[in-house]
C-alpha cells in the first residue's frame, strides 16, 4: 500500500499539478512538495507528491553499477 | 520507464548476488523486510533465488491491510450499515473480513461503499452528497497518513460538515520495537521501508542499531535496490557494525519530508493501538487531535457487533515472522485469493498472497 511511483510533472498551477507516466496522466497535489518544477520526476503516493526523485543521486548510483559491471562507457 | 528499468537490470542483480555470496557465507543471517511492498517485490523478482541458503528473508508486519484488526473492520462495517452513510476507503480494504462480514458483502447488500484512489476524492464525494455522511476509513502508515491529514485540514478550512475520518493509521518504528522486544524471532537486520522513510527520514530508526544492535538499511523497491540493500546489511552483520544506512538515496532524505511531518503532527497525535497478531503496541497509532475532533468518526456512536476471530487463520503469526503461510492448514486448500480467509491472502501485498502467486 505504500507503493509510490515516479511520474513526470507536466503541469503546475499552485498546489495542483498534472503528472504523467507512459501516457497516463494524473492530477496530483503538491502540498508536501511545492518546490517541484515542470520536468521533475516526482514520487506520488495516494494523489500527493511526497518527494522529488533526485536525478543526480540516481545517476550516481547507476554509475556505480556500471563500474561494477566493468565498463564505464559513455560518461 | 526512466529510473525504473535501470533498477531492474538483470546483470546488475547477478553481480550484486555474487558480491553477497562472497561475504555472506557461513552462519545463518536473517533479515526482515518490514514493508509489504518489499515482500511483493522480493517474490515478484525471485530475490531469494539470488541468495545463498543461509541468508533468510522474513516478512514483517508492514502490510497496513493485514495488520488492521477485526475490531476496526467491524466498526467500518457498522458505519456502512447506516443508511445515511457513504463509506469510502482504499481498494484493498473491501474484502478484509471483520468478525462476520466484509465491506464488499455490505456493499452487495446495498450499503454505499466506495473505493477511492486518494483521500482527496472523499471531499468531492462529501460536497456532492450534502445530505449524506461521508466516512473515510483511513488506514496506512506514515506514507499515507499525511495525505489524510491534508483532507482533514481542507475539510475544516472549507467548513465541510459531512466528512469524517475513521482514523486507524499506524506507525512503523513502534512496531519494529515491538517485534524486537518480543524476542520471538531472531533477526540480524532490517530491510527498512522506502516510502515510509520518504516522510519520516532515517533518524527514527537509530534506536534499532544503537539499542538493539541490528543492521538497518532503508531500501528502494526495485530488484537492484533490494539486492544492494542485502549486500549492505550482510556487510554490517559480518563486521558487527550496525548503523542506519540509506540505500534509497534517490528518494529518501535524512530529514524526511518536513512539511508532511508537520501536518501529520498538527492533525494527529500518537496513541496506543491494537495490531492484528501483535496486540496492543504503545504509541503505535494515530488519533485525530481534539482541535479536529468535529471530523473524527470515532466520536460518532455506532452499534458494533461482538468480536470474533477465525481460529484457523494464522495471519497473526505470519505477521510476526514466527510462521509462514505453509504452516497454515487452510493455505491453498480453503484459503485462496478468490475465497480468502484472512487479510494476508487478500491484500495484494500480504505474505500469503505473495506465497500463493509466486509459488513455494
Ligand atoms: S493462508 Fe489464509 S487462513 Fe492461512 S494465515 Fe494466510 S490468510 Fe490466514
Amino acid at each position: 500500500m505504500c507503493l509510490a511511483v515516479p511520474m513526470k510533472l507536466i503541469e503546475k498551477k499552485g498546489k495542483i499539478g498534472v503528472a504523467e507516466i507512459s501516457g497516463v496522466k494524473r492530477e496530483v497535489r503538491l502540498d508536501f512538495f511545492p518546490e517541484a518544477e515542470i520536468g521533475d520526476y516526482i514520487i506520488i503516493h495516494a494523489g500527493f507528491a511526497i518527494q522529488k526523485l533526485d536525478e543526480k543521486d540516481a545517476e550516481e548510483t547507476l554509475l556505480l553499477f556500471k563500474e561494477m559491471l566493468g565498463g564505464v562507457d559513455d560518461e | 520507464m526512466k529510473y525504473i528499468d535501470e533498477f531492474r537490470d538483470r546483470r546488475v542483480c547477478e553481480n550484486l548476488a555474487t558480491e553477497i555470496s562472497k561475504i555472506g557465507h557461513g552462519r545463518d543471517i536473517s533479515l526482515m523486510e518490514v514493508c509489504g511492498t518489499h515482500t511483493m517485490s522480493i517474490y515478484r523478482y525471485g530475490i531469494k533465488k539470488f541468495l545463498l541458503p543461509n541468508i533468510r528473508l522474513l516478512s514483517g508486519p508492514g502490510c497496513p491491510v493485514c495488520v488492521t484488526p477485526n475490531g476496526e473492520i467491524d466498526k467500518a462495517i457498522a458505519f456502512a450499515r447506516k443508511s445515511e452513510v457513504i463509506i469510502t476507503t482504499f481498494g484493498d480494504m473491501l474484502k478484509v473480513p471483520g468478525s462476520t462480514s466484509t465491506l464488499a458483502v455490505e456493499k452487495s447488500r446495498g450499503s454505499d461503499v466506495r473505493i477511492v484512489y486518494s483521500a482527496v476524492d472523499c471531499l468531492k464525494i462529501a460536497e456532492e452528497n450534502p445530505d449524506k455522511t461521508v466516512v473515510f476509513l483511513g488506514i496506512g502508515f506514515e506514507t499515507t497518513a499525511p495525505t489524510v491529514a491534508a483532507t482533514i485540514k481542507d475539510a475544516k478550512d472549507r467548513m465541510l460538515k459531512n466528512y469524517f475520518v475513521l482514523c486507524y493509521h499506524k506507525l512503523i518504528p513502534p512496531v519494529i520495537k515491538a517485534v524486537l522486544e518480543s524476542g520471538e524471532v531472531l533477526v540480524d537486520g532490517f530491510i527498512l521501508p522506502g516510502h515510509v522513510s520518504v516522510i519520516t527520514g532515517t533518524e527514527v530508526y537509530e534506536f534499532i542499531a544503537r539499542d538493539y544492535r541490528k543492521a538497518c538499511v532503508v531500501t528502494g523497491f526495485e530488484p537492484v535496490d533490494i539486492l544492494q540493500s542485502i549486500f549492505m546489511l550482510v556487510k554490517q552483520v559480518k563486521t558487527n557494525s550496525p548503523v542506519v544506512e540509506n540505500q534509497y538515496t534517490r528518494s529518501v532524505k535524512k530529514e524526511g519530508n518536513l512539511r508532511a511531518k508537520c501536518l501529520m503532527d498538527t492533525v494527529f497525535e500518537p496513541v496506543d493501538c491494537e495490531w492484528r497478531g501483535l496486540g496492543n503496541i504503545p504509541m503505535s497509532g494515530l488519533k485525530i487531535r481534539d482541535e479536529y475532533s468535529v471530523l473524527d468518526a470515532n466520536t460518532i456512536q455506532v452499534d458494533i457487533e461482538p468480536l470474533r476471530e477465525n481460529p484457523e487463520c494464522i495471519c497473526g503469526e505470519v505477521l510476526r515472522g514466527v510462521k509462514t503461510p505453509l504452516d497454515c492448514s487452510l493455505f491453498r486448500i480453503e484459503c485462496l485469493p478468490e475465497n480468502p480467509k484472512g487479510p494476508c491472502m487478500i491484500s495484494s501485498e500480504g505474505t500469503c498472497a505473495a506465497y500463493y502467486k509466486y509459488g513455494k
